[in-house]
């Protein structure tokens, strides 16, 4: 490891901005891509089940 | 028809292809979290100081993984949409739907991520380089085919349209590859090869491998849950959604 402490390691080396901000926003877009996906089945199961529930009752 | 032949064409329905998927992503999100958990290990705690470029090299861990999936991916959406156009499944033209938004967010990546290392590196965020250049196009080439598809209501149109436009942007993915080859680019050369051994430490290719793992893993998952939200809209209206949505 190269590694002599936490702060060494969140300093990068100096790079911290760029390799914080890489990894970061990475993360950023994986967790935001995967709520939006969730989200999206969770409206559309709703606006399912409202349609079919409403078909049912009129006929 | 022989048996076999119908098997192999089972899930090539909608509805079970619905199931199939539903039973797939959990296993392949799992594999990408226990992947990416080694590979971040590895990049940070493992793979030793650049001799040349200090800390700042540790980018290449989601760089490198994020360019390749958004080129692969691009080649997997052209080959699903162009299989559509020739076989008029509807299954293909759902696959290449669900595949773009991840290809244009790994393109996105690619671009940030190599900007955030060009900057300390070159001392510029941006160059109008061949490798840089033709990356741009491929995400203009994802956005452009997002905005067609949203721009076309009748969705069996909308595929077929994107399908062509996926083909033609084609083209762009080998120049994307080659363009370090063929240009004198500031971008430098391919990181991994087939051809030639490694030039880097093992432990910094076994962690861009793992990440590169890690990150196809990922993307099935996304790309089976989304095609399953797709699925559910596209079939609104068949009696197979009335029942798995009850």
């Amino acid at each position: 490891m190269q590694w002599n402490s936490a702060s060494e390691f969140f300093a990068m080396g100096g790079y911290a901005l760029y390799v914080w901000g890489s990894f970061g926003l990475t993360a950023a877009v994986v967790l935001v891509e995967t709520l939006l996906i969730r989200s999206q089945r969770q409206e559309l199961l709703r606006s399912l089940r409202t349609e079919f529930l409403s078909e049912r009752t009129s006929s | 028809m022989s048996s076999q032949d119908i098997h192999w064409f089972k899930f090539a329905s909608p509805q079970n292809f619905y199931r199939l998927a539903g039973r797939m992503w959990p296993l392949f999100a799992t594999l990408a979290a226990i992947l990416a958990a080694i590979g971040l290990w590895i990049s940070f705690f493992v793979a030793p100081t650049d001799a040349q470029q200090g800390e700042g090299y540790r980018i290449i861990f989601v760089h490198v993984p994020a360019s390749q999936m958004s080129m692969f991916i691009y080649l997997v959406m052209a080959g699903w949409a162009g299989f559509g156009l020739a076989f008029n499944t509807r299954l293909s033209g759902m696959m290449a739907s669900a595949l773009a938004p991840t290809g244009a967010l790994f393109a996105f990546l690619s671009l940030v991520t190599g900007s955030l290392w060009g900057k300390p590196m070159w001392g510029a965020w941006w160059v109008w380089d061949a490798r840089l250049t033709s990356e741009l196009i491929l995400l203009f080439l994802y956005l452009g085919f997002l905005a067609l598809q949203s721009s076309i209501d009748d969705p069996r149109r909308a595929d077929k349209a994107c399908a062509v436009l996926a083909l033609v942007g084609v083209v762009n993915v080998p120049i994307i590859y080659f363009s370090v080859k063929w240009w004198n680019t500031l971008h430098q050369g391919a990181s991994m090869s087939l051809t030639k051994s490694p030039t880097m430490a093992a432990a910094m290719l076994w962690g861009m491998l793992i990440m590169v793992v890690a990150f196809w893993m990922y993307t099935i998952a996304v790309t089976l849950a989304r095609v399953r939200n797709i699925i559910l809209d596209r079939e609104r209206h068949t009696e197979w959604v009335k029942h798995a949505v009850e």
